[in-house]
């Protein structure tokens, strides 16, 4: 297996007031290609902060994130936009699509930054719409859509690129359980046939059904590491 | 591109707000250029009019002349210099005798200068054809304005008095011969033009002039003493009143400028506070920050492209009109001492429009540049989370 995420004594402290808030505290861990795992835990655990920090949209305090040989602490502004824009998909709670754009231009915005060719553009972004089954939609606005259609249009958007890694924070948090189901079997294909590997930040108890690796945090700690024989991919 | 294109995306979207910022910055991008045009019209109709009706292409002042200061007019007199009456016979200079009296209209006193000139002169567009011989009567010319302030018309005769070469009064009744309109009111008001050998007789100044006016393709040659004067020094006056105007106007259209960008500015930081989200969103799928500082100034300056192609729109016909039917003057503004028509027609040239174009788009650009650095410091998880304040 191919390691490609490694976080050694990664410490992480906001400041709060005068004083200070540890969001995580000494973690060490290390991710494979292709892992489907899941940062577990209750609100304020540091779920997220982890996240954004694999996601290179936030830097440790103290120790060491190494994302594809990368240290995100000695990333400029640029070199993270550049590891996020080639090599990291993000999907959000709250699907955070461009409100103004249609659909297909919410998936084409990726490439767009890539400054790939038209022709080749074109092909890649309805190729991830059928990923996801919405090339029935490509002219619609994230308005005109719903819960779950939203979060496919993201889902497109995040994979249309072909990241090595996609990071979901809560993916399912504002969706019903159909429509979770179908975002997390996407995301299972996705898994599968592209090798990318996925982490989540979640404590929706149908995304650990899928989970094939699962890290409870509490108060910023890692307090269990457990690999696991999913039952929403075996059900699925 | 991709962050023009997303500018025309997102201020497109923005709907009602974008209507009304473009639809303000219009207004004050068309204020502006008809304003400017309308002082340039002026200006052009200004020099244009000084230049054929009283200055031509220069003149050859007497040295001791000096039109501020009427007690200079008594000893700015001499004959011409023999190279200078070789000009006058070529028709090339045309020259002016002066000097101070007394007119007496309807009984009163009222100081004049009386203006001797040629009455076949072909240079000035005075028309002094009127001023030839009329069976034993001395003719005078006067402005309207002159004719307005005495209450004289064609045919009166009017009392004037003054003091020849030695001192001595004389008076005499001229008959005023013609009234001309001009916008020039520095060879109108307060004057009164007779033959030029006439008056140089009356004053016992035979051949004598206190200037001379030039004619196009004169080429001043050394006369001295006498000095040349050319159209620069002699419009440099008209050239500050214009200069002043312009400034004065320019805080007029300055203010509704800045009540524009204000528009823009206002729009600016709500928008930057309303799509904290979009700017976390933009930053997680790899634009650096100033990229999308890049995208929210550009969206400040297209509003600034869009407001010039509505004030193109509507503002093209509208100025092509007032060009063409001219904007008419208020009657007072005839006495206020400046050349001005009763119409000026503004004159909208290229540089104007390119100007007030770049005016805009910089000015809307850096009122949209300032909130938008803001973003350059911004953390995306704030962002996302939307918890910038």
């Amino acid at each position: 297996m191919e390691s490609i995420i490694q976080i050694d004594q990664l410490t992480k402290r906001f400041p709060v007031g005068a004083g200070e808030f540890t969001a995580l505290k000494d973690i060490r861990l290390e991710f494979q290609k292709g892992e489907f795992t899941g940062f577990v835990g209750p609100s304020g655990s540091g779920k997220t902060t982890l996240l954004n920090i694999i996601g290179s949209l936030d830097t440790p305090t103290e120790g060491e994130v190494t994302v594809l040989g990368q240290s995100i602490a000695h990333l400029t502004h640029k070199q993270s936009a550049k590891l996020r824009n080639q090599h990291l998909g993000f999907i959000f709670q709250t699907y955070n699509l461009f409100p103004v754009y249609t659909v297909y231009e919410n998936v084409e915005f990726a490439l767009l930054l890539q400054h790939m060719p038209a022709a080749e553009r074109h092909k890649a972004v309805l190729d991830a719409l059928e990923w996801v089954g919405l090339t029935d939609k490509i002219k619609s606005r994230p308005d005109q859509l719903s819960g779950g259609e939203g979060q496919r249009v993201a889902i497109a958007r995040a994979m249309v690129k072909r990241p090595a890694i996609m990071l979901a924070d809560e993916p399912t948090a504002n969706l019903d359980s159909k429509n979770s189901h179908h975002i997390l079997q996407t995301m299972v294909r996705l898994n599968q046939e592209l090798k990318t590997t996925f982490l989540f930040a979640t404590h929706d108890e149908k995304v650990m059904g899928y989970l094939r690796r699962i890290i409870s945090l509490e108060d910023g700690r890692v307090v269990k590491d457990e690999a696991l024989a999913p039952q929403g991919q075996a059900g699925a | 591109m991709l962050a023009i294109k997303l500018a025309f995306k997102n201020i497109l979207g923005a709907g009602f707000r974008t209507i009304l910022n473009i639809s303000v910055l219009s207004f004050a991008f068309v204020v502006i250029i008809f304003y400017n045009g309308v002082l340039e019209g002026w200006n052009q109709q200004a020099r244009r009019d000084t230049i054929e009706w009283e200055i031509g292409q220069g003149q050859l002042w007497h040295p001791d002349y000096d039109p501020l200061d009427f007690f200079s007019y008594q000893d700015a007199h001499a004959p011409l210099p023999e190279a200078v009456q070789a000009e006058v016979a070529a028709g090339q200079l045309t020259p002016i005798l002066l000097t101070q009296a007394s007119a007496f209209p309807q009984g009163r006193m009222q100081g004049v200068i009386l203006k001797g000139i040629d009455p076949k002169q072909p240079i000035l567009k005075i028309p002094t054809a009127l001023l030839a011989d009329q069976d034993g009567q001395t003719p005078a010319l006067i402005g309207k304005r002159m004719a307005h302030a005495i209450k004289a018309k064609e045919g009166d005769q009017l009392l004037v008095r003054w003091r020849d070469k030695n001192g001595t009064f004389d008076a005499l009744e001229v008959t005023i011969s013609g009234i001309f309109d001009s916008n020039v009111p520095t060879i109108d008001a307060g004057q009164i033009w007779l033959p030029l050998e006439r008056l140089q007789q009356m004053l016992s100044m035979p051949g004598e002039a206190t200037y001379l006016v030039a004619r196009e393709g004169f080429v001043p040659a050394n006369a001295a003493p006498w000095v040349f004067k050319g159209q620069d020094f002699l419009l440099a006056d008209l050239d500050t009143i214009i200069q002043s105007k312009k400034g004065a106007s320019g805080i007029m259209y300055g203010l509704l400028l800045i009540i524009a960008l204000l528009a823009i500015f206002d729009t600016q930081v709500l928008s930057i506070f309303r799509r904290q989200k979009e700017i976390g969103t933009y930053i997680a799928l790899g634009m650096t920050r100033w990229q999308v500082v890049g995208i929210f100034t550009v969206e400040g300056a297209t509003y600034s492209i869009l407001a010039i192609l509505l004030g193109a729109l509507y503002g093209t016909p509208l100025l092509w009109y007032l060009a063409k039917v001219g904007w008419a003057m208020p009657s007072a503004s005839q006495d206020m001492g400046i050349s001005i028509a009763e119409k000026i027609y503004p004159v909208f040239g290229f540089g104007l429009i390119l100007g007030t174009i770049l005016l805009v788009v910089l000015s809307a650009t850096v009122v949209s540049f300032l909130p938008a650095r803001k973003i350059a410091k911004i953390n995306p998880t704030d962002a996302l989370k939307g918890k910038i304040q």
